[in-house]
This record gives structure tokens, C-alpha cells and sequence, in this order.
């Protein structure tokens, strides 16, 4: 079993190799959809689905980080996901923060593979313990620079733009000059994805061809990609399969300049 | 220093040779990938000659009614072709779609707007149809035309007309600042600024990758959107199914 394990991960390695002759996606971001409906699929309960979505998100992370993806971002908790039943929330905001702490230790698959982690979203909507867990994981991989890992939690783009604005009609305000003018520079430099380039591919599983209000500011040149895999089902070929198309999209665009 | 540079030179050799094997192997996954898609072009272009002879039962006839805002994003490079334009529009309108918004990133097909409207018949601009009241009773479509400066810009012309308003009052309190950015707020700020259209339920691509080219952020954020191909290659048949497959979908909008 071992050295089976061993094979696929040679097999996988090389793959990679072969893959980055071509461009390389510095950041690809990845709408995490069909947890709920994977689980019932296999008469789960709903938070088992969520727990294989923890392990698939892990999955991709090493996956991007051997393939030389410097930045991931993952939509993992949407506002509009409060709408949901109040079991299922919990449910959600128990395993994040279990998760989050297990992160912060030393020995974590986070430090093992240098993740920083940032959070992007409205966090003043999340519970205390859930965004004291948020807050320290930051800290805690402040030091890792090999992939920047973006966990979109109490996220929407909508929410993103308004709150840009706010902050800076704010500095704006601060200032109390009487020439002030908003620029875009400064509501682009106060969204919360501030800290990564546009993301160059977009995956959503479960064969969705939504955004969902997900990064609309910042997806204009984005490759999207729908798959009808379930989240939990996503698997390296789908990654590969991603990174090819946008590879030849890539080579598209050479050929008109 | 002989053997060293003999190992120098072997393994620099080796390094090449691996090079070039990792590159034709790349270029045998591409042009795998390239034989892939032609079958599946072929068979799609079947399919949608197959659905415009009216031969596929469920595309024969199906209630577009649920598709309330229709949007068309053109890539840059085939903007020019108002010729397919029109006829796609024309299409458009022979399946019942009321209400169209077509968008390319440099605002071209905004300079062609009125050439577009003469070839049209009875097609009127949304926002004249919104103003006179007559939306929901027209026999012909409205269009929009919108471009590039119509999303970031216009979010930047609303930013600073909330800042302005609100300057002379000076809003430091908290509780006015949460009345004040708001998302319905942004959006009444928005359409006066003229920007603020309707949300489209469906966005069409047409260009060489499923991408939406800067179409206003703030409209599509529940939008399916859907790759057509190129301009060039547009048919009949492939509109109905996108349309049709849309009527299908049932969003929970993150419930």
C-alpha cells in the first residue's frame, strides 16, 4: 500500500513537471460547492460532507503548492450562508475553529508546507472564538511564505466593494481637505483581497456557472471553471485539467499580440 | 578538474535532454487535449443544427419568462463584427428575450449603439423605455450598451458622490455610517451615477475563453454565466440551448 502510495506521488510529481513547461497560474481561487449535497449522496450527515470538504481543500493546497501556485484562495463561508439552518451554521463554525487551532501548531500541515494564512471578509460577523481562531492562525503563519493561502470567511464581493468605500470616504474624511477625491487606487488598496494579484483561474465545482458573489471586482480576466464534481470529489486532475486550459487560453492570447 | 568538468558536462547534457523531453511531452498533452476538443466541437455543432431544423423536442418551445436580463459580453478583438451583432440580436428577439445588455470592454459597441438601433426595428434603449414607463409592455426588445468604465469607474463616481453628500454633514457616528454604506444605498447611488442597470440572470460570453472582461462587478453577482466561443462561429442553435439549459437552473443563492 505504501509503495503504491509512493508510485502515485512519483506519477504526480512528474505530471507537474511535464505541466510547468507552460505558464503557471501565480493564483487560482476555488469556490468550494457540493459538500451538503455529497453527503447526501452517501446518507451523510451534512457535517461529514463539510469534514470531506476540509480534507479536499487540504488536497488542493498541497497539490498548488508542489505546482508552484503562490497564492489560493478559498470561498469558504459566504454572508449569505447565515441564511442557513442554524445546526448547519454551527455545525461550520465549529469545524473552522477547530481547524484554525490545529493550524497554529508548530507541526500543522500548514507550517509542514509554509501556508501563510490571511482572511478575507466581513469578521466582525462572525462569532468571538471563531475570529479570536481567525486572528491567531494569521499571526501564527506570519512567518510562511511558500503558498498565501486566502480563506474567504463572512465574504461577499458586494459586501467587499461597500466596505472599500466606506473606508475610504473615512481616510478621506480624516484628511479634511477641501480638494479630497476618491480614486479607484484608494478602494482598491482598502478591499480585502488587497494582499493578492487578480486571481487567474476561478474553479467551482458541482457544476455550477455562478460567482456567487465572489471576488466580481477582481475576476475581469479570470478563466472560470465549472466541473460537475462535488467538492469533496475534486481531485488532482481536475487541478491539472484547470491549469491546461489556461495554459492554452494563455497561448491564445500570444498568438493575437 | 578533468573529471569535474566532464561530470560539469554530463550533467548539463542530461539537463538537456530532460528539458526536451519535458517539452515535447507538453506539446503531445496539448495537442491530445486540442484532438479532445474536436470531436466535441463537431458534435456540438451538430447538436445546434439539430435544434435550429427544430428536430430536438424540449428546445422546440420553452418559457423564457424566467429569463428577465439578458447580457452579451463581446471580446475585444471581434467587437467590430456588428454585422453577427445584429443577426444575434435578431435571434435573440425571435426567442422572446425582452430585455438585452451587450458589453465589450473598450465601449465600442456604445459608439456603434445607434447604427445597432436603426437595424433594429422598433428596438429602443432600456434606460428610454425604464423613463417612459413602458418596460413591461413592449412588443420589441431594449437594449443597454455598456462598457468597461461603467463597473470600477462608476463604483469610483459613486464613492465620491457619497463622500460629498455626506461630507457636509459629517457623518462620524457610527450608527449613520452603518445607514449610510449600505448596499442598497451603493445601488441607488450607482443608477445615479448611470450605472445602475439591472442584474442579468444570464451573461453569454463570446470570445475565446469563459471570462467575463470587466462587466460592472456589482450586476452579476448570482449571474450564470456561460461561454459561447468565438463570434465568428455563433449559432442558432447553441443560443437556444444556453437559454434553454438556463430556464433548468435552480439557484438556493448560498442557502
Amino acid at each position: 500500500m505504501e509503495f503504491l502510495y509512493k508510485v502515485v506521488r512519483f506519477l504526480i510529481k512528474c505530471m507537474f513537471c511535464v505541466v510547468s513547461v507552460g505558464p503557471i497560474p501565480s493564483h487560482i481561487a476555488f469556490i468550494m460547492d457540493g459538500n451538503r449535497r455529497f453527503a447526501k449522496q452517501r446518507n451523510m450527515k451534512v457535517g461529514a460532507g463539510h469534514e470531506a470538504g476540509y480534507f479536499a481543500l487540504m488536497s488542493m493546497l498541497i497539490h498548488c503548492s508542489e505546482l508552484g501556485v503562490k497564492y489560493v484562495t478559498a470561498y469558504a463561508f459566504s454572508i449569505d450562508n447565515f441564511k442557513r439552518r442554524t445546526e448547519e451554521v454551527e455545525c461550520l463554525v465549529d469545524l473552522m475553529t477547530e481547524k484554525f487551532e490545529s493550524w497554529c501548531r508548530e507541526d500543522s500541515i500548514v507550517n509542514m508546507f509554509g501556508i501563510r494564512v490571511h482572511f478575507s471578509g466581513n469578521l466582525q460577523l462572525l462569532s468571538e472564538p471563531l475570529r479570536d481562531a481567525a486572528k491567531k492562525l494569521t499571526a501564527a503563519t506570519v512567518g510562511n511564505s511558500r503558498v498565501f493561502l486566502t480563506l474567504c470567511v463572512a465574504y461577499t464581493s458586494t459586501n467587499e466593494i461597500v466596505r472599500a468605500v466606506e473606508k475610504s470616504c473615512e481616510e478621506k474624511w480624516a484628511e479634511d481637505q477641501e480638494s479630497s477625491v476618491i480614486n479607484l487606487s484608494d478602494i482598491e488598496k482598502r478591499m480585502y483581497m488587497v494582499i493578492a494579484p487578480d486571481p487567474d483561474i476561478i474553479i467551482r465545482t458541482s457544476g455550477e456557472n455562478r460567482l456567487s458573489n465572489f471576488l466580481l471586482w477582481q475576476s475581469a480576466g479570470s478563466c472560470l471553471v465549472s466541473t460537475s464534481a462535488m467538492w469533496p470529489e475534486i481531485s488532482f486532475w481536475h487541478l491539472i485539467w484547470a491549469v491546461l486550459n489556461f495554459q492554452r487560453y494563455q497561448s491564445l492570447l500570444k498568438k493575437k499580440l | 578538474m578533468d573529471f569535474n568538468k566532464e561530470s560539469q558536462v554530463s550533467c548539463s547534457w542530461y539537463a538537456q535532454i530532460e528539458n526536451c523531453l519535458l517539452q515535447l511531452l507538453w506539446h503531445l498533452i496539448h495537442v491530445t487535449i486540442d484532438l479532445w476538443y474536436f470531436p466535441l466541437g463537431i458534435a456540438d455543432v451538430l447538436e445546434s443544427y439539430l435544434i435550429s431544423w427544430g428536430l430536438l423536442g424540449r428546445y422546440k418551445s420553452f418559457n423564457v419568462t424566467k429569463l428577465r436580463y439578458l447580457a452579451i459580453v463581446v471580446d475585444s478583438e471581434e467587437v467590430f463584427q456588428t454585422s453577427k451583432i445584429i443577426k444575434l440580436l435578431q435571434w435573440l428577439e425571435a426567442v422572446g428575450i425582452k430585455h438585452v445588455c451587450l458589453y465589450d470592454n473598450e465601449g465600442v459597441l456604445k459608439k456603434s449603439k445607434n447604427f445597432i438601433l436603426e437595424k433594429l426595428d422598433g428596438t429602443i434603449l432600456f434606460w428610454d423605455a425604464h423613463e417612459n414607463d413602458v418596460l413591461s409592455d413592449r412588443q420589441h426588445m431594449t437594449l443597454e450598451f455598456v462598457s468597461f468604465s461603467d463597473g470600477k469607474e462608476a463604483v469610483v463616481k459613486a464613492a465620491n458622490v457619497l463622500f460629498m453628500k455626506y461630507s457636509k454633514s459629517g457623518a462620524t457616528d457610527q450608527n449613520q455610517k452603518d445607514e449610510i454604506f449600505t448596499e442598497s444605498q451603493m445601488s441607488n447611488t450607482l443608477k445615479t451615477v448611470g450605472s445602475g442597470g439591472p442584474k442579468p440572470d444570464l451573461l453569454l460570453v463570446y470570445g475565446p475563453a469563459r471570462c467575463h472582461l470587466g462587466f460592472p462587478a456589482w450586476r452579476i453577482p448570482y449571474t450564470e454565466i456561460v461561454h459561447m466561443g468565438p463570434l465568428k462561429s455563433m449559432n442558432y442553435g447553441s443560443l437556444v440551448k444556453a437559454i434553454y439549459k438556463f430556464t433548468m437552473v435552480q439557484p438556493n443563492y448560498g442557502k
